[in-house]
């Protein structure tokens, strides 16, 4: 665990650009987190619930058809079989142990399209918490049926109608609520997003994902590891055990209506460094430093910054980020659900969108594809889309 | 001009025990042409110094009220460098320090040399970053210092002994101590352990004092300016701005903050 630095920075990127009011919870949250990682007990309990709760470890899959249809041997490493149906639960049961174990009784989060929402929600009921979640209300509409799931979980979901009433604003209001509240409450944050020690925190705890392909692989070569970036936890979780070997990375960002529509979500791409919730990274701002609104099908990857570890690997070179449009992403869900029998998250479907494309220079080689949700959640959206 | 300016306010407070009343207002409302007479209103009214609030697209620090002053400025055309302008005016017509508020990725944007030389430029007496703690102010501090513009810091009821060392000891022009957890809005009451806050912060420094967030009627006011060098009153202020135009309790507040 070489970085982040002790100010939390991975080299000029991260940091902890937040109110006077959250410093001394983000030091004490830095403590607690580090001396229970440190702990055998701690982890065991968090592995056992990995097991038994979450299912893990999740397998890796040979996507023959696929491979065949395209001409390069594909893997999936099927996060969509965790219990609640993501990566995300890996860090919700995590941060919500650590919760326990710091003495505070109620949980906040902020979701997007739902899915952490969901995981931190479930994640509280297991461990009988309280749980409120911040949702922008314009995704209250759009995720109804995941705003139910919350519920029927115990939680509270509170619509948060600043903004563009979405993810970003969602994020906005549940630090605002955390400034007045952290006596009493944790805010397990979604992604490697935020100020330190959030990013380390949830690079620990989704890291499983890429210690388990290691064992899977058993020493298999593997060309390349391919895994979509929004805020970017599934992918740092699959990246990071890789980081500095052989194996090539690549990150996928939402190429949204395309980079040249300006409506988009590729932070790293087509973004430039600044300061967005609490940490230097890249993000989507205009001329003089407001943040725009990101714009993708895809409500995962609908967020105008990044972790700011991968801004990191960006500039360092250790990752390749490439961006796929939202008609990329959904000629690639319909690929997958028909010749792998997998209805994958459109996030996931980045990943395999750009496999797809880039088929001919990948022609003969062995890529394992992050598969970092399932695509339940997307099918009445998609429906509407296609007019089906 | 400059910190000398905030340093001269600072000192005629003590010198004759009348605490700083410093309000905070959004650029840019209630719409961009009328925003340089709420200031001249508020100067009319008794203030001492400005906050002037630049308004920015993802205000974390900020409550309700002062978000939607910001949304509503922002589409009204304000920008950063309009509300750097605006300051310049505010300080030119009225006389008084103007300390902008804002956060720091527009600064980072331009890059801290060019943003200093351009508050230097607009007249501007010291400058507050929401989002910036000490540790991560440094490169910012050194380039207003070079131009001689203050810097504020925050200290707040939870920040440790320690801490409050560390920020002294990086010499603010003036401490801004946070009167209670949380984003800037209404409170029914002040905290019952503000002074103990005080207290601590004198133990460790001299440095002027100015309380603000969550400072919401004038007995809060009141109360608030016998602990302290200085009073900030927000959203109370702008949230009239946004319904009337106005500052119509202005005169009560600043009348509450000298008798404190």
């Amino acid at each position: 665990m070489t970085l982040p630095d002790s100010g939390g920075r991975f080299g000029e990127y991260g940091g902890r650009f937040a109110p006077e009011t959250l410093m001394d919870t983000l030091t004490e949250l830095e403590k607690a987190f580090l001396e229970a990682w440190a702990d055998p007990d701690f982890k065991s309990e968090y592995q056992q619930l990995l097991a038994d709760f979450v299912g893990r470890p999740s397998p890796l899959f040979a996507a023959d058809r696929l491979s065949d249809r395209i001409g390069v041997r594909v893997l999936f490493k099927r996060e969509d079989l965790n219990h609640t149906g993501a990566h995300k639960i890996n860090n919700t049961i995590g941060q919500a142990l650590l919760a326990r174990r710091m003495g505070k009784p109620r949980i906040i989060a902020e979701t997007g399209a739902g899915q952490h929402g969901v995981a931190t929600a479930t994640a509280a009921a297991l461990l009988g918490m309280k749980c409120q979640v911040y949702m922008g209300s314009k995704d209250i509409a759009r995720q109804a049926l995941n705003v139910y799931r919350m519920e029927l979980l115990g939680t509270e979901v509170i619509p948060v109608t600043t903004g563009a009433r979405t993810l970003k604003d969602a994020v906005s209001e549940a630090m605002r609520d955390w400034v007045a509240s952290a006596g009493d409450t944790h805010y397990i944050i979604g992604s490697v997003v935020g100020p330190h020690p959030f990013p380390l925190i949830v690079r620990e705890f989704q890291k499983v994902i890429g210690e388990e392909l290691k064992e899977q692989l058993a020493g298999t070569p593997v060309d390349l590891i391919v895994a979509c970036v929004g805020g970017g936890s599934n992918a740092m979780g699959i990246f990071f055990p890789f980081i500095g070997t052989e194996v090539e990375l690549v990150g996928v960002e939402a190429g949204g209506e395309g980079i040249e529509s300006g409506r988009h979500g590729a932070s790293l791409s087509h973004g430039r460094p600044g300061v967005l919730h609490g940490a230097h990274t890249y993000l989507l701002q205009d001329e003089e430093g407001q943040v725009l609104e990101a714009h993708s099908a895809s409500a995962g990857l609908d967020y105008p910054g990044v972790g700011p570890e991968h801004a990191y690997f960006k500039d360092a070179g250790l990752v390749r980020y490439e961006s796929v449009t939202d008609a990329e992403a959904l000629g690639a869900f319909h690929l997958v659900g028909e010749l792998e029998g997998i209805i994958p998250a459109l996030e996931s479907a980045h990943a395999v969108a750009w496999v797809v494309r880039e088929a001919k220079v990948l022609a003969g080689k062995t890529v394992v594809i992050n598969m970092s949700g399932r695509g339940d959640k997307d099918v009445e959206q998609i429906r509407e889309m296609e007019g089906g | 001009m400059g910190a000398g300016q905030l340093f001269e306010l600072f000192r005629a407070s003590r010198d004759h025990a009348r605490t700083v009343f410093m309000p905070f207002m959004t650029a840019g409302i209630p719409d961009a042409g009328k925003s340089l007479g709420v200031f001249e209103e508020l100067a009319e009214a008794g203030a001492d110094a400005f906050e002037v609030g630049i308004p920015y697209s993802d205000p974390l620090m900020d409550g309700p009220v002062i978000q939607a002053a910001s949304t509503r400025a922002l589409a009204g055309g304000m920008t950063f460098g309009g509300g750097l302008d605006l300051a310049g005016e505010v300080a030119k017509s009225t006389g008084l320090p103007v300390i902008v508020m804002t956060y720091v990725n527009p600064i980072l944007q331009i890059g801290p040399e060019e943003f200093a030389g351009q508050a230097k430029m607009a007249g501007v007496a010291g400058v507050i970053i929401a989002d910036v703690p000490f540790e991560e102010s440094m490169l910012i501090k050194v380039a207003l210092d070079d131009v001689g513009i203050g810097i504020a810091m925050f200290a707040a009821p939870t920040t440790t002994e320690e801490r409050l060392r560390s920020i002294a000891g990086a010499e603010p022009a003036f401490i801004y101590a946070v009167a209670d957890m949380g984003v800037t809005g209404r409170r029914d009451q002040l905290r019952s352990d503000l002074e103990d806050m005080v207290r601590r912060i004198r133990a460790v420094t001299s440095i002027p004092m100015v309380l603000g967030v969550g400072i919401s009627t004038p007995d809060q006011a009141r109360e608030a300016s016998q602990l302290a060098d200085g009073v900030i009153v927000g959203s109370a202020l702008v949230s009239e701005v946004m319904e009337s135009g106005g500052v119509p309790s202005a005169e009560a507040f600043a009348d509450a903050v000298h008798a404190g």
